[in-house]
């Protein structure tokens, strides 16, 4: 139950790729008919992709993935744009890789407005608005987030943009195969997607760029990406990726159905059976796949390893989890207790598990809490206790 | 990252609870911080006949105070003082460089309770 992590590639997609690794190898920008042919199908992979995001064939833009998008996306906005002001809008929650970038940017200069995200997970469009003074050049929220599945309001903030005449960039790597990703719908003037999370392949991910919009570079090289981007087309992935994304659209309507199914009979199970458990973030703006509850005075990495020994795969953003001293900046800025986000758990529902798993799932998660937390210093043996505690708080 | 031995520590620990009649208890760590243990010893005649742990950590912290209890359990409590951490880390067979702080915890809470004593 990881599959805002990674998805395996679909035997469609791994069938569209297999012709592009030892027969149709060539370079896409030889001039032979080896190097032809894969321009032909990167230019083929290219246009399906565009015609699904409702974009030119001439505004996608092949990277590495959906870290090297958000990076670009920044920097090279920042870059191109750094003379009419250095004032860049975002939220508190976004991916690391963007958070990070951002930090970055300010080392040299630029002023980020990080916009709370408060106990929901969801930006006030109102709050970006106010935020936007005469220096802002971007504006970059993502749609849906990656630990909690909250859904921002993007079609809100693309008119608030617009009206200031600001580029708008959304991150939506969660957000393909469950919510309309067509770009003019959204109103975006630029969007990343990464293939590997809709069972397409790892390493490659799409940029969208609005024709005319000013940025620079962020990989140096050859003339490839209409020399934006550096470096030798990865054509198998570009096909695998307008397979994968084919796909994951024309099958939205029955999974996102399926997996809506799936995800609100865990909330529900999971709610109901395990008692001291939070729902983290808005309870029903959100994508449905991504789940995250907070399982009070246990600590999630042996929550994690436990449920690993029997089966089941979730993540954590847990300090220890992650490897961090601090529980992950998502959780912190919803202004969830460290000591409750200690026990946060992400359960990602892939479409293809079924109502038995989740049973089976719910089992297991239900044995590991309470084993846990009969270890636990933290867990009132003595339930009265606990409400009386319960009610002190609330007095307070 | 962990080792068939500290896996198998944690998915069977030993020593989980509290002792009603405890000779000495220490707890270390907070939840704000990721790790809590708290220690309970019976001691008899200076040796220790039994230790329980409760803890709320991760799968290192849970397996240090599983091995770190057996270890006190039978020892008298100027051997217990001299167990270390690295100790324990031995005793598991190795602990990540991440993880090394989970037998310090250990180690700080068993201390702290023979001091108390």
């Amino acid at each position: 139950m990881d599959c805002a992590a990674t998805t395996p590639v679909s035997k469609q997609v791994f069938d569209a790729m297999t012709p592009y690794f030892c027969e149709n190898f060539g370079n896409a920008n030889s001039l032979h008919s080896y190097g032809r042919d894969a321009a032909a199908s990167l230019n083929t992979a290219r246009e399906k992709i565009a015609s699904l995001l409702g974009a030119n064939s001439t505004e996608v833009y092949f990277t590495s993935g959906g870290v090297e998008c958000l990076n670009w996306a920044l920097k090279g906005i920042a870059h191109a744009k750094k003379d009419k002001g250095k004032h860049i809008i975002t939220s508190a929650f976004e991916h690391h890789a963007h958070i990070k970038a951002c930090k970055t940017l300010e080392e040299e200069g630029f002023e980020v407005t990080y916009l709370p995200v408060y106990e929901d997970g969801v930006v006030k469009s109102s709050d970006v608005e106010k935020a936007i003074t005469e220096k802002t050049i971007l504006i970059s929220i993502m749609l849906a987030n990656n630990e909690i599945g909250t859904i921002q309001p993007i079609e809100e903030i693309s008119q608030i943009a617009k009206k200031h005449k600001i580029p708008l960039h959304t991150d939506a790597v969660q957000a393909v195969g469950t919510l309309d990703i067509n770009v003019k719908n959204l109103g975006v003037d630029l969007m990343s997607i990464s293939a590997h999370k809709f069972y397409g392949p790892k390493g490659i991910g799409v940029l969208f760029i609005r024709n005319g919009l000013k940025i620079n570079k962020l990989i140096e090289g050859g003339f490839q990406e209409r020399s934006m981007r550096g470096g030798t087309s990865n054509v198998a992935h570009a096909v695998g990726m307008a397979k994968a994304l084919e796909d994951a659209i024309a099958g939205q309507e029955k999974n996102v159905a399926h997996i809506k199914k799936l995800s609100s009979y865990l909330n529900k199970r999971i709610l109901a059976e395990i008692p001291h458990t939070t729902l983290v973030g808005h309870k029903t703006r959100r994508v449905p796949q991504i789940n995250n509850f907070c399982f009070d005075f246990i600590e999630a990495e042996s929550i994690l390893f436990r449920l690993d020994m029997q089966g089941v795969c979730a993540s954590s953003g847990s300090a220890c989890a992650s490897g961090s001293l601090e529980p992950s900046h998502v959780l912190m800025s919803l202004g969830i207790p460290i000591e409750r986000a200690q026990g946060s758990m992400r359960f990602s529902i892939n479409k293809n598990l079924s109502m038995k798993d989740i049973d089976q799932a719910v089992e297991i998660i239900k044995e590991v809490v309470a084993d846990l937390r009969e270890m636990s210093p933290l867990y009132p043996k003595d339930q009265t206790l606990f409400k009386e505690i319960k009610r002190n708080e609330k007095s307070v | 990252m962990y080792n068939e031995k500290v896996l198998k520590e944690f998915m069977k620990p030993q020593n989980i609870g509290s002792i009603d009649n405890a000779t000495t208890v220490a707890e270390v760590g907070s939840p704000q911080c990721g790790d809590m243990t708290k220690l309970y010893l019976k001691i008899e005649n200076n040796i220790i006949t039994d230790a329980k742990f409760q803890t709320f950590g991760c799968a290192a912290a849970i397996a240090t105070s599983s091995v770190g209890t057996r270890m006190l359990i039978g020892k008298s409590t100027d051997e217990a003082k001299k167990i270390t951490n690295k100790d324990i880390i031995n005793e598991l067979g190795g602990l990540p460089p991440a993880k090394i702080h989970c037998s310090v915890m250990f180690e700080e809470v068993m201390q702290k309770a023979l001091e108390n004593f």
